[in-house]
């Protein structure tokens, strides 16, 4: 599933592993695609699969004209040496009846490469949150034990608000609560594989609902930032992370004006 | 949804289901059971021993382009058709509504130069199918000296440009082309923020990551069904791909026995 780009492939051990799930409004997409043009991340293999849609397009991070003609594919892997950081993009939605194929070969991708860590970003329905979600802070996050003993006191101390447990017909039956990722696609399958797995994984995820959905990637991408400090925490506001030319016309052309 | 027209559209959400949670064994067995009837069939008409070398694989995949070759290029006599491939999908559903494994592409390969293959799309590959169909096929062909061009049609509509002006001078031709391609493009390139979807970018993706010379071809009409003037914008691909003659422009004839009508039962303009 992954090859690299050169003959070598990269070795990833002791990396932090970012992924996106592919959930309401695309967020998590929007902010890898963030990271990924901030920090000027190189590309070194493509996740190639029949898990996905296919897609292919000329470069989203492009910077000049020499490689602006670049061919990128459906999900790609890259790599900062520095941060020991690697982010996978996923530009194409999921084969529904290959979701469980694809998070197999996600976590034995993850395991086989010896990634330190792992961070799925996601979203989910804000509409579906209950009433004690609606108040305060749209962001949440899950840790698998494995991560828990890893990071959790550094995230208990952040403030972050763990994802709640939520009776699934509350005020109607009394049921045991049980995690629910409305809206997140693989995400809440990914963290149980992950648990099961003993995989050191962490998922953060914004509640949010479709449309203008740049502000939610913003939001999600500053909120993982306090924690992994991936570019300087000092700038203030969105002038710290660099948005890819791929953005322009998210909503498509203007109107002609010859139909007037 | 319904329009203000009666008819019928589908639509897409960005919106994501949640997994299912309670699949179990039983659900991956009836999975295994549909994905066996998604099974792409590949056949060859005779031993391909021959076919597989040094190969210039050129595909059509719409209706325009696979139109382009039938009156441009294969109503010469130097070409025989060499194989099929067959899938089972909606897009094979005839107007009828019966439901067939019926031929969606047919290869013809050039009777003078046998590395010159030609693949004609007429049928709709499914997304789920299109990764697999292009494993298929490229795999029939060894990757050293494989060279591959793609020919695609598409809606000047899902084109994105800020310059709206060329839009209006559709039809049009963009490409890609992988990295180890080595063509020297007769069209500008696409540019962000637009993509390829489909067969065309199934085989580029294979290419790329296989590192195998390849250029996608596709050309943005406002026409919703073939026309010469779309079919004749793909005389530019052509020019760069070796050895095939495009022949003269056919005669009226032998285009309108190609063009077919759109039989789609719209109440549009009753």
């Amino acid at each position: 599933m992954f090859i690299p780009v050169e003959a070598t492939p990269p070795s990833f051990k002791g990396f932090t592993l970012i992924l996106p799930a592919i959930a309401v409004g695309n967020v998590a997409q929007l902010a890898v695609d963030l990271i990924v043009s901030t920090l000027s991340m190189k590309r070194v293999g493509y996740m190639h699969t029949d898990c996905l849609v296919p897609m292919v397009g000329p470069n989203p991070y492009a910077t000049s004209a020499e490689d602006a003609g670049e061919l990128h594919t459906t999900a790609e892997v890259y790599r900062d040496a520095e941060k020991k950081l690697a982010v996978l993009q996923i530009r194409s939605p999921l084969i529904q009846s290959r979701s469980r194929k694809f998070r197999k070969l996600l976590v034995s991708w993850i395991k086989a490469s010896e990634f330190s860590r792992t961070v799925v970003l996601s979203s989910s329905h804000a509409y579906q949150r209950d009433d004690q979600q609606l108040k305060g802070t749209p962001l949440r996050y899950l840790v698998t034990p494995a991560m828990r003993t890893a990071s959790g006191p550094a995230l208990a101390e952040l403030g972050w608000v763990e994802m709640e447990r939520l009776s699934p017909y509350p005020g109607l039956v009394e049921a045991e609560p049980r995690l629910s990722i409305p809206g997140g696609g693989v995400t809440k399958g990914l963290f149980t594989d992950g648990c099961q797995e003993e995989l050191c994984l962490a998922v953060v995820l914004v509640f949010c609902s479709e449309g203008d959905n740049v502000p939610d990637a913003f939001t999600l991408v500053n909120h993982l930032n306090e924690w992994l400090l991936l570019v300087d925490n000092d700038k203030r506001g969105a002038q710290k992370w660099k948005v890819p030319g791929s953005w322009r016309l998210l909503f498509g052309s203007s109107h002609p004006p010859s139909i007037f | 949804m319904a329009t203000f027209f009666g008819e019928v559209l589908s639509v897409s959400s960005r919106a994501v289901d949640e997994d299912d949670e309670d699949e179990n064994d039983e659900d991956e067995e009836i999975l295994k059971e549909l994905d066996e009837t998604r099974e792409v069939h590949l056949e060859w008409y005779q031993s391909n021993s021959n076919l597989m070398t040094d190969t210039n694989l050129i595909i059509a995949v719409g209706r325009n382009a696979a139109s382009f070759l039938s009156v441009y290029v294969l109503t010469s006599a130097s070409w025989e058709a060499v194989g099929h491939a067959s899938l089972s999908n909606a897009g094979s559903q005839t107007i009828c509504g019966q439901t067939g494994t019926e031929p969606a592409c047919v290869f013809y390969r050039k009777k003078d130069n046998r590395a010159v293959i030609l693949c004609q799309i007429s049928g709709y590959i499914e997304e789920d199918q299109q990764f697999q169909w292009t494993e298929k096929v490229l795999g029939c062909f060894k990757q050293k000296g494989l060279s591959v061009t793609v020919l695609s049609d598409s809606p000047v509509a899902e084109y994105k440009n800020m310059d709206l002006a060329s839009s209006s001078s559709s039809p049009f031709l963009l490409c890609l082309q992988t990295k180890s391609s080595t063509t020297n493009p007769q069209c500008p390139l696409l540019e962000q923020p637009n993509i390829f979807t489909g067969i065309q970018a199934a085989v580029l993706s294979h290419c790329q990551v296989n590192q195998i010379p390849a250029v996608a071809y596709q050309c943005y009409s406002d026409a919703i069904s073939p026309d010469s003037i779309t079919m004749d914008t793909y005389k530019l691909a052509f020019t760069s791909v070796g050895d095939i003659k495009v022949g003269p422009l056919p005669s009226a004839d032998i285009i309108n026995k190609f063009i077919k009508t759109n039989h789609i039962q719209s109440n549009l303009y009753i």
